[in-house]
């Protein structure tokens, strides 16, 4: 709530010094920061190009390959696009549609697993 | 976006934290997105289609993977590169990664530098993007070019499943113009930048309407997405 009330404080001003000042506010945060989240990607990335290069397998493999993605994925939507700092109605309504995927990764699981037994069942023993 | 701020002047601003405020926020005759621009709300949305049409291309490789009855090619050994004599597993598209994600780090000074006003260190950070972008397009053509002296083809290759070369040149290809547009639209922004456009509020010569530096946010949305979507790229068609 904070982030809200200082941008009413923001607008106020803005209009105060009129139009020509008023795109001096904006996503405002210390180059530091961008810093320490492109030294995480760097590590992350390091972090899972080792997990192939050291040959894990199986399921220490695929969710260490998940994780590291997510971190990645995660800094780069809430720092780097200012996500974390938008307001929660525009986070909501860009981050909440795409976990619908999630859903259509289920349903197309089932339909892969059942085209796989059809074509072991019909191709295999027909052939 | 000195206008629409006007139109909004009278209204109160303030909302209840929380799942209230969103539900505020989005009920009837009035801006959902209150304190975003037309510009950011709409690259957002369109990102969110893109998302979607990634998501297709990536959820396509996953069932085709799956319900293939042939092995599938290992891309460990597919995408290795022979250095000095040892064979360095997927060491091109780590290369390719790092590439990627440090443009992400100019870009996001870049739009740092932007709200400060500083029009040359801007515009120098974003050709630094635009140049990371075009080396990560020359290497994703040399691997392209490399693969398919090999003999793969979007039917057929030399290891397995031929849906391998389907997928990857669908998806790498995908991504490469995603990056290629991406390219054109920093160096694009960045000559405005350079120019003084947002400085002297000159008007654009295709919308006539007066730019903002909030135009590099915007673009930065558009490059950051890019890098994104190769986050998953890489962890699910590469990785996996």
């Amino acid at each position: 709530m904070a982030e809200v009330t200082l941008n009413v404080a923001s607008h106020a001003a803005m209009q105060a010094v009129g139009p020509a000042a008023s795109h001096a506010e904006g996503q405002q945060h210390p180059i530091k920061l961008y810093l320490v989240v492109w030294g995480w990607l760097f590590v992350l990335s390091t972090c899972s190009y080792l997990v192939d290069y050291f040959g894990l397998h199986g399921h220490l493999r695929w969710s260490l390959i998940l994780v590291f993605m997510v971190l990645k994925a995660g800094l780069i939507v809430a720092v780097f696009m200012h996500m974390a700092w938008e307001r929660l109605a525009l986070a909501y309504a860009i981050l909440l549609p795409p976990t619908l995927l999630l859903v259509f990764v289920a349903i197309m699981t089932f339909e892969s697993d059942y085209t796989l037994l059809t074509r072991i069942v019909f191709f295999k023993t027909g052939a | 976006m000195a206008e629409t701020a006007l139109t909004d002047a009278g209204k109160a601003r303030t909302r209840p934290a929380g799942l209230p405020g969103v539900a505020a926020d989005w009920s009837s005759d009035q801006r959902a997105f209150k304190n975003v621009s037309w510009g950011k709300a709409m690259m957002w949305i369109f990102l969110l289609s893109d998302t979607f049409i990634f998501g297709c291309f990536l959820l396509s490789y996953m069932t085709v993977r799956m319900s293939t009855t042939v092995p599938w090619p290992n891309p460990s050994e597919v995408f290795a590169l022979t250095i000095g004599g040892t064979e360095v597993p997927l060491i091109l598209i780590a290369i390719m990664t790092f590439v990627l994600i440090s443009s992400s780090g100019t870009m996001a000074m870049a739009v740092n530098f932007g709200y400060r006003r500083d029009r040359v260190k801007t515009a120098a950070l974003m050709l630094v993007t635009a140049a990371f972008g075009a080396t990560f397009v020359g290497m994703q053509a040399f691997e392209w070019t490399k693969l398919i002296m090999e003999g793969v083809r979007p039917w057929e290759n030399p290891w397995g499943a031929a849906q391998f070369g389907s997928s990857f040149f669908m998806i790498t290809g995908f991504h490469g113009t995603h990056v290629t547009v991406g390219v054109i639209f920093l160096c694009i922004i960045a000559r405005k930048v350079l120019r003084g456009d947002f400085d002297r509020q000159s008007r654009g010569f295709f919308t006539s309407r007066k730019g903002h530096y909030e135009i590099v946010e915007i673009t930065g949305l558009y490059w950051h997405f890019v890098d994104l979507v190769w986050v998953f790229i890489f962890a699910f068609f590469y990785l996996w």
